[in-house]
């Protein structure tokens, strides 16, 4: 960006080009309009998002992160700067540090159960099975309910009632006279959220399955069949030759899935409503700052979101500038 | 030439981007109306409503009524909608509020006016008890009409299941409550005890905390700074421990209609909700004093614990002069008369006629025993007694307790709880 340059670019987009420019500048001038014109008007199109996402985005991250460093606990307070404090109180209560523990146990059962269901079922399509775009469309489908529809249905599924009072899946467990499998899914106090992660997976193991069966399909034909050539096993051609280039998949579905479910929000509420067994950081923000009005303990909740959502996207970002900058694009 | 069109497809853009920037203020209406802010949008609650606008419509022809309902249960959602409105200095003209502290935030932030001229001309100080008005008053004002009352400390029963386990009549103390706990526990299959989700276990924990303490040292709990780390609370909360010993293990996953219809349906014994189950139970078309019956909760006879819905006056209110019409109407006794029996609850008013509520066996009874004169005692987690600070923290001990059932914890939580205030 060449400073002089683009600010009468943006003017001369609209008016046209200006003669006497042209007179006394002779071909510095032509090829400054041309530059102009070639992204001059690119410019003035995109610059009212670039504007509102200057405001709505980035201007409220500034915003929320001074009023976090505020102590304007009161939506009436002015609220003068206390650097960290709100930062380093939230662990020394007792619901933060718990709302968190949730927020890993829910997010390593999500990822991990989301990445190896959709491995699997991109494995069993990428064989060969009869009718693929069938089981495509199915596996695919349950991505198009939203989480809150999904949550409604799931609650109902994993009902904790005992045996003898079982519904949803308890039920079907007494019923095929499995009743040791019969638990307390998402209600249990430590682990509870490892259930919570069920009807997460089942919506989105689907969208794994479609990112892992375009990475198996772009693992060339040749290769594997190179691989048969030397006397490697079928399973020895997955292990050595198509997964170690599945590797850039994976780590999209990661980032996908993993910042997904470091902000669930509407899943939680849908089975749970608002109760500390299920409490997850995106809820608490929410109470605190709709029902307690601490604006400036929802905004230290914030930022932290904001924090651990980074700590997935920004290093997918850097990997993905990187990956189309050797590829020449 | 290109970049003309595309400079002037650039100006549209631009211009369409900042009209639509504008259009959502201009909805400003005429000077005749009035716009009501409510959560009432389904089953009595909806009903009651517009049996009042209507009455307000037929003797106010010439002012327009904006119902400005928001849905979402017990106002969660709508009170989020009200911030910001308040917020951006864009006020209804009346907005409806549970009555006492929960209307704090409110009138701490200059949102409120007071009523204080309004309750003398309308001679509300002698309608309403005094009790109630003491209150809900704020540094000696009040910001806001009640229109009804609610009774949080109802014992739910099922009489079939008492008769099953030899237990003669509800109980009158904890003591006598859980008796009758291990005996349904003995001698039947229902659950002794039904709660839902972590917030009934809250309002179960007020009428614990009432009947343990009594109504007295119940209201005291209340004022900021209070002492909560006393041998009483201690053991009342040694008895909440055991009532919730003989709770159903799948609560969290029910709310209180799941809890209540257990009691209905005969599967459990006991329930602890306020009257709003009596509505709920009728909509089931289940038989009062056959498939469920009432008792003030153990240990709280003669107590009314309350809460109540009201109405405020917003300052910068755009039609202030109709709002105080509405407020008037809903201040009076046909208002309230009007109200009640479809919304299912009584008239904050001791004057009420009870001819009105005499179809339903319950508000039959509960206004009997509101016009006898009982004690009050306000409801924490209807936001009687406390701002939404302090409930919320309760709630978060609670919710603690329910984890680790460190019953030490939450006494301490409580207390700091009240300190903090």
């Amino acid at each position: 960006m060449s400073g002089p340059a683009t600010r009468p670019g943006a003017a001369e987009g609209g008016t046209g080009p200006r003669r006497p420019t042209r007179a006394r500048h002779g071909s510095r001038g032509r090829r400054l309009r041309t530059r102009v014109r070639s992204w001059g008007p690119s410019l003035l199109l995109v610059s009212p998002s670039i504007l509102l996402i200057g405001i709505f985005v980035y201007g409220m991250i500034g915003w929320n992160t001074r009023l976090a460093l505020s102590d304007q606990h009161r939506p009436t307070d002015e609220g003068s700067f206390v650097g960290l404090d709100n930062f380093v109180a939230l662990w020394q209560e007792a619901r933060w540090p718990a709302a968190v523990n949730n927020a890993i146990v829910f997010t390593v059962v999500f990822v991990g159960g989301a990445l190896l269901l959709g491995w699997l079922l991109g494995l069993l399509l990428d064989k060969g099975i009869r009718g693929e775009p069938v089981f495509r469309t199915l596996f695919l489908a349950p991505m198009a309910v939203s989480f809150i529809a999904t949550g409604v249905v799931w609650r109902w599924l994993m009902n904790p009632a005992p045996a003898e009072r079982a519904t949803g899946l308890n039920a079907l467990f007494v019923h095929v006279n499995l009743d040791f499998l019969v638990n307390t899914w998402w209600t249990a106090p430590d682990l509870g959220m490892a259930a919570m992660a069920l009807p997460a997976i089942w919506q989105l193991s689907g969208y794994v399955m479609a990112l892992f069966l375009a990475g198996f399909r772009g693992v060339p034909a040749e290769l594997r069949e190179a691989a048969r050539v030397d006397g490697c096993s079928e399973w020895g051609v997955y292990w050595h030759v198509v997964m170690p280039r599945l590797r850039p998949v994976t780590l999209s579905a990661v980032i996908i899935i993993g910042h997904m479910s470091l902000k669930v929000f509407d899943l939680i509420i849908a089975i749970a409503g608002q109760q500390i067994v299920a409490d997850v950081p995106a809820v608490y923000m929410w109470s605190t700052v709709f029902e307690v009005r601490d604006p400036a303990k929802g905004a230290t909740i914030a930022s932290y979101l904001l924090v651990a959502v980074a700590v997935f996207v920004i290093p997918y970002l850097v990997w993905t500038m990187r990956e189309e900058r050797s590829e020449g694009r | 030439m290109r970049s003309r069109w595309w400079s002037v497809a650039a100006g549209a853009l631009g211009l369409a981007l900042a009209v639509s920037a504008c259009g959502g203020g201009g909805q400003d209406g005429g000077e005749d109306q009035v716009e009501v802010f409510s959560w009432w949008t389904g089953g009595g609650e909806e009903a009651g409503l517009n049996a009042l606008i209507e009455r307000f419509e037929n003797e106010n022809p010439d002012v327009e009524f904006v119902n400005a309902a928001v849905a979402g249960g017990s106002g969660t959602n709508a009170q989020a909608v009200l911030e910001g409105r308040l917020q951006s200095q864009d006020p209804p003209d009346s907005f409806q509020g549970h009555a006492g502290a929960e209307l704090q935030d409110y009138i701490e932030a200059g949102y409120l006016q007071p009523l204080d001229d309004f309750f003398d001309e309308q001679g509300l100080h002698e309608a309403l008890p005094d009790e109630l008005v003491e209150q809900i008053s704020y540094e000696g004002s009040v910001y806001s009409v009640p229109v009804n009352i609610h009774r949080s400390n109802v014992l739910w029963y099922s009489p079939s299941v008492l008769e099953e386990a030899g237990v003669d009549g509800p109980p009158e103390t904890l003591d006598e409550l859980i008796e009758a706990m291990e005996a349904v526990e003995a001698e039947t299959d229902a659950i002794p005890m039904a709660v839902g989700a972590q917030w009934t276990v809250d309002h179960l924990l007020e009428s614990v905390l009432l009947g343990s303490l009594g109504t007295e040292a119940y209201n005291a709990l209340w004022e900021p700074g209070a002492d909560w780390d006393t041998p009483e609370m201690a053991e009342a909360l040694e008895t909440f421990e055991e009532v919730m010993a003989h709770t159903q293990e799948e609560s969290a996953a029910e709310d209180w209609q799941e809890a209540a219809r257990r009691v209905s349906d005969g599967e459990a014994a006991f329930n602890i909700m306020g009257d709003w189950a009596a509505g709920y139970f009728d909509e089931l078309g289940a038989i009062p004093d056959e498939d469920y019956a009432w008792a003030a909760s153990p240990g709280t006879e003669g107590t009314y614990m309350w809460l109540s819905d009201s109405f405020t006056l917003p300052v910068g209110a755009p039609h202030e002069e109709h709002a105080l019409t509405w407020l008037e109407l809903v201040a009076s006794q046909e208002g309230q008369d009007t109200f009640n029996p479809l919304k299912g609850s009584i008239p904050a008013r001791e004057d009420a006629e009870p001819a009105h509520y005499a179809d339903n066996p319950y508000l039959e009874s509960a206004l009997a025993e509101w016009q006898s004169d009982p004690q009050l005692a306000g409801s924490f987690w209807h936001g009687v007694t406390v701002g939404n600070r302090w409930k919320n923290d309760i709630d978060t001990a609670v919710g603690l307790y329910l984890q680790n059932e460190d019953l030490e914890a939450l006494n301490e939580a409580l207390h700091q709880a009240a300190q903090t205030e």
